[in-house]
């Protein structure tokens, strides 16, 4: 690591000032991925604002129409909760799939979704769910939100505070882990509510997380793993490593979008 | 206390502080003063050094100092030596280029050491790494065996043509093309030992120490053979003699083979500590450790056998290419040799065999042993090519390997390639293993999976493979530079408690549980009288080292004989506490007895009097109760087995799920079950691990992109079945304890089964073989592409 200044503030507006006067500076939620950015020397922050002082930040709440997440919320709180499991049940399922039990306990829904990464679970349940990204500043939908891989609509001086999701009437995910990392090679979030069909695909876009709108119309119309049948993806824009080809992206995200659909029920 | 002695599976004492956090690593080890190194490594695979400015690296904040290659060459520091040289076909001795510590004029891999931070933190020490200025001229590289033999192939050593390090071959090549010649059938295989990357849980990591008062070097090291260490180091690269370097490799969190080697680092803090006078730490990181730790196999092998009508094997002829790496690391010419032709016969009578191999420089990690370490490569190609001879002659994979097996009365049994077995039933053990994993119910799985939708196979593998290496005079006739005894000293204190030093070395074996039932056996006393210490080169009067499954049957037959030298002297000086004539002393459950009598003195008190000889044969013996034996074996101990594994295949996804492994091995005798069984899951997970998930993969440029953990699979729990271990044992003819060993035999006899069993569930897609790992993507590949004709069929 480089050295750093280290903040720890205790209210958001605190945080954001602390930002907005340092351009080099960096918010830390779990740490789970800016410390080994960090310890490889990968980013340089010239400050450190740690966000797990701000108790405002943490919590889960639920309504009869949405379910709000805060940002420092970690996905072990998301999988462990009773409210959630039983509003969204495919969100917590899903949380409790991410990473290993250390990384659970100390990542958290701001980090995920603030860093996207291409390979991360969140951004597909955020997507799918048609959630609203809650700022310092502004509520951003999720069509706005993610803009490319590792890229997202926040500004320099911007903090997620919370997202809210809409209470699906049907929702699963469904992932096929990398065989090392365990991250999504492909993860396939799949919902029906409020906002019509939504079918988010992770871990295979170059670009991030993105919206299946072939599969979408399909289910719109039948809601069943059969009306997938035979709806392709475009190998165009999808990511090839040593672990798996474009092709064979593709093909997974056809998979696993059945079998999430099947799992909806 | 309950029973504890040979066949006990009394629980692993050592493992109270490792799983508590208590061990004490060399990581954990910190000197008074001391200094951090940081080593910048190559970011090319090839590449000439054209200069490097240090300049403001040794300005920087909290530096000590920096080195290069060439620096360090100039103080006289050697190169890295290699321990075993390999002969031509033409009896020329094979390529040796120099492996200097840091780079000298050219760096040959991604990761080669080009230069050294010395500071007083990591952080400084990595700040001012950054600020070294290297100017490289990148060259073409030659990271895999295909790029680095193809014509005019850049050259990774200037001086080495071709990149070839030797071209060697074993057998009678004449007998074997006669053979073919009269032929029945041929089957023939091409296929590839996929490179593997070890990741002991533990990364390395060295502590250099320099006493100016007395000159004395000390090294803590992470090592499997600290002596090995110390002759390397202090003979041939830092010039130390023996009595100034003490080497001490504490506990250590694995090695896998990858913790034999000496390695650049353990010779840059000894030599930096006493050129600073203050001691050197340097710690890798995981980054560093898939860069710079031996990677393990990498073959590409085309074989044939001779067939006659009855499914006989009448000859095997094989040509491999074995990649080196850019350097030779310690031990690494003879493990596509000596470890691997000579184990072509496998348990089959193959009456001819020939072999031929070539071994290659590329600009990748040095390749040497891991787990298994040229067994496993001889195995996977044998065991995959007598299915290709079952497919061809349309015989039962069970059956071919019966008809063709070394049966039980044969033994000692000499093979065409050098060794000669002592021991084994590999129909026991076949049938053993049959039963376990119910071969005969298959069909019946294989089509309640297919109602599930799922692709359900099998694969067997009968194995042997040839451990507790060595005995000297063989090895070094072979090319080996040291001898392969094992040394033992047993010192029994004056109260009776026996202190047992051993050259061996345990990193994660659990020897101090094992060979503490040994001797409590031996000297039948409670294990808790026995302590057993190994790693440090002050304390231990010599040793090889633990690798090549060698510890119980080489170290532990040096202790059976430090022990047989106590007793004899504890014979006579009890023989004169009793006034009885020695030949009538009995030793038996830890008391000298007078045959035929009940006069008897413990152990205890024979010590006691050995140490304080006031009524003693002062004049015939001297006092004091402690013995060294070094051990040198007669010959290799061959455990041998049956591996039966059992996959089911998701046709949607190419997802592979090892449903069942059952494992009969033959390992001689057993002093700890559970410790056995844990060695033999250990082992098969690794094995499954190389079949199924792991790979190390460079482009073309030479770049590692297995880096991380991100990349490189290794084998998790979830990833593994349940795995049934057996044992049915022959006894090793030639030890006292009738010892095979165990720590290799997973890792050595699971891969060709499960491949297996992988062929076998995609048989209906016309697969013969495949190559490992057999993930989901390639096995969706094959699915996906033969998906038409299973359509039309
Ligand atoms: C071993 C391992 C395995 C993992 N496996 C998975 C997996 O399977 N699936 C998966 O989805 N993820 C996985 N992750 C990622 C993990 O889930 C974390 O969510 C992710 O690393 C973010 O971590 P964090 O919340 O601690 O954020 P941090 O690391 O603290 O921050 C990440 C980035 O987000 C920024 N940031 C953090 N909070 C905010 C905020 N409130 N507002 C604005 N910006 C913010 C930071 O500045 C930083 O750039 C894994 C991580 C590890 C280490």
């Amino acid at each position: 690591m480089y050295d750093f200044a280290y903040h720890r503030p205790s209210s958001v507006a605190d945080a954001v000032k602390l930002l907005a006067a340092d351009p080099d500076a960096k918010v830390m939620s779990g740490g789970m991925t800016l410390i080994p950015t960090l310890k490889q020397r990968l980013a340089r922050p010239s400050a450190i604002i740690d966000l797990s002082g701000i108790q405002d930040l943490v919590g889960i709440s639920v309504s009869a129409s949405a379910v709000t997440i805060k940002a420092m919320t970690t996905h072990a709180a998301v999988a462990s909760s009773a409210e959630v499991r039983k509003a969204i049940p495919a969100l917590a399922e899903m949380a409790a799939h991410i990473g290993d039990a250390q990384v659970r306990n100390r990542g958290t829904l701001g980090g995920s979704i603030a860093n996207h990464d291409p390979a991360a679970d969140y951004p597909a349940a955020v997507l799918a769910l048609g959630a609203t990204v809650h700022t310092n500043t502004r509520r951003i939908a999720a069509d706005d939100f993610f803009t490319g891989m590792f890229s997202t609509a926040l500004a320099a001086d911007e903090i997620v505070t919370a997202v809210e999701f809409p209470i699906p009437e049907k929702a699963a995910y469904v992932k096929f882990p990398n065989p090392a990392s365990r991250y999504a090679m492909v993860g396939v979030f799949v919902a029906k509510g409020p906002a019509g069909v939504r079918v988010a695909i992770t871990g295979a876009g170059a670009n991030g997380v993105f919206r299946h709108h072939a599969m979408e119309e399909a289910l719109a119309r039948n809601w069943s793993p059969d009306a997938l049948e035979g709806v392709g993806t475009d190998q165009e824009g999808l990511n090839g490593d040593i672990h798996a080809s474009k092709e064979y992206r593709a093909h997974l995200v056809g998979v696993m979008a059945k079998r999430a659909v099947a799992k909806a029920g | 206390m309950g029973f504890e002695g040979i066949g006990a599976s009394v629980r692993r004492r050592e493992d109270l502080r490792f799983v508590s956090g208590r061990g004490t690593y060399t990581d954990d080890i910190n000197r008074p003063g001391q200094l951090y190194a940081v080593i910048l490594r190559s970011p090319h695979a090839h590449a000439r050094i054209r200069g490097i400015d240090t300049a403001a690296a040794k300005a920087a904040p909290g530096v000590a100092a920096v080195f290069t290659g060439d620096e360090m060459a100039a103080d006289g520091v050697g190169g890295l030596p290699c321990g075993w040289q390999v002969k031509n076909k033409d009896g020329t001795p094979m390529a040796e280029p120099p492996h200097p510590v840091l780079a000298v004029g050219k760096v040959r891999h991604v990761g080669d050491p080009v230069a050294v931070v010395i500071a007083e933190t990591r952080s400084r020490a990595r700040d001012a790494a950054e600020l070294i200025s290297v100017d490289y001229e990148v060259l073409p590289a030659v990271p895999t065996l295909e790029a680095a033999q193809k014509p005019g192939a850049p050259l990774v050593h200037d001086g080495v043509a071709g990149n070839i390090c030797y071209d060697w071959h074993l057998g009678d090549k004449d007998a074997v093309d006669a053979a073919f010649a009269k032929a029945h059938k041929v089957a023939r295989l091409e296929l590839v030992n996929n490179r593997l990357i070890p990741n002991a849980m533990e990364p390395r990591a060295a502590v250099g120490e320099f006493d100016p008062m007395s000159g004395e070097y000390t090294l803590y090291t992470t090592s499997q053979n600290p002596h090995v260490i110390r002759l390397l180091m202090g003979a041939f690269v830092l010039h130390i003699p023996e009595h100034k370097l003490r080497v001490v490799a504490p506990d250590v969190g694995g090695g896998f083979g990858s913790k034999i080697y000496h390695y650049a680092e353990e010779a840059i803090v000894t030599w930096a500590a006493g050129k600073l006078k203050r001691p050197v730490k340097w710690t890798a990181d995981r980054a560093e450790s898939f860069m710079s730790d031996a990677h393990g196999r990498d073959h590409v092998t085309v074989a044939e056998m001779a067939l006659d009508r009855d499914g006989r094997f009448l000859a095997l002829r094989v040509r491999t290419q074995a990649n080196m790496g850019a350097y030779l690391s310690t031990f690494a010419p003879c493990v596509p040799t000596y470890l691997y032709a000579t184990l072509l016969a496998g348990v089959y009578t193959t009456p001819a065999i020939y072999a031929e191999v070539k071994a290659v420089f590329t600009n990748s990690v040095p390749v040497d042993a891991y787990r298994g370490a040229g067994r496993p490569e001889a195995t996977f190609l044998l065991e995959r090519l007598v299915d290709i001879c079952a497919l061809e002659m349309g015989m039962d994979r069970v059956e071919i390997r019966r008809r063709n097996f070394i049966p039980a009365s044969a033994f000692p049994y000499q093979t065409p390639v050098a060794l000669q077995y002592d021991s084994g039933d590999y129909t026991a053990t076949l049938d053993a293993c049959l039963k376990a994993a119910d071969w005969a119910g298959f069909e019946a799985r294989r089509a309640e999976a297919k109602r599930r939708g799922k692709l359900r196979g099998i694969g067997i593998s009968t194995y042997i493979e040839a451990c507790g290496i060595a005995p000297s005079a063989v090895v070094g006739s072979l090319g080996a530079r040291a001898g392969l005894y094992e040394v033992a000293n047993i010192r029994v204190n004056p109260t009776g408690s026996i202190t047992v030093f051993t050259g061996t070395h345990s990193h994660g074996q659990g020897h101090e549980t094992t060979f503490a039932q040994l001797i409590a056996d031996q000297f039948g006393v409670p294990m808790s009288q026995v302590e057993i210490v190994h790693g440090d080169t002050a304390r231990i009067p010599f040793g090889m080292g633990t690798y090549g499954s060698r510890s119980i049957a080489v170290g532990g037959s040096a202790m059976v004989k430090a022990a047989e030298k106590i007793i004899a002297k504890g014979k006579r000086i009890a023989a004169h506490l009793l006034e009885a004539s020695a030949d009538d002393i009995e030793f038996k459950d830890g008391k000298f007895q007078v045959a035929g009598t009940d006069r008897a003195k413990t152990l205890a008190e024979v010590s006691l009097a050995a140490y304080v000889p006031h009524n003693y044969p002062i004049e015939e013996l001297e006092p004091g109760l402690e013995e060294t034996a070094f051990y040198d074996p007669k010959n290799f101990t061959y455990p041998g087995g049956c591996h039966i594994c059992e996959v089911e295949i998701d046709p949607d996804t190419g997802v592979v799920e090892v449903v069942n492994f059952t494992a009969v091995d033959d390992v001689g005798r057993v002093i700890n079950p559970m410790i056995v069984e844990g060695q033999i899951q250990g082992g098969v997970a690794q094995g499954i691990g190389q079949a199924l998930l792991e790979t190390c993969v460079y482009d073309a440029d030479g770049q590692l992109l297995s880096g991380s953990m991100m990349d490189y699979t290794m084998p998790r729990a979830d990833d593994l079945p349940n795995i049934t271990v057996g044992t049915a044992i022959t006894l090793c003819t030639h030890n006292p304890l009738g010892v095979k060993g165990c720590g290799e035999v997973g890792a050595i006899g699971s891969p060709p089964a499960v491949i297996g069993a992988v062929v076998d569930a995609l048989k209906d897609y016309g697969v013969r073989h495949l190559d490992m790992p057999a993930t989901p993507h390639r096995l969706w590949q094959i699915i996906n592409a033969n998906r038409p004709r299973m359509a039309a069929e």
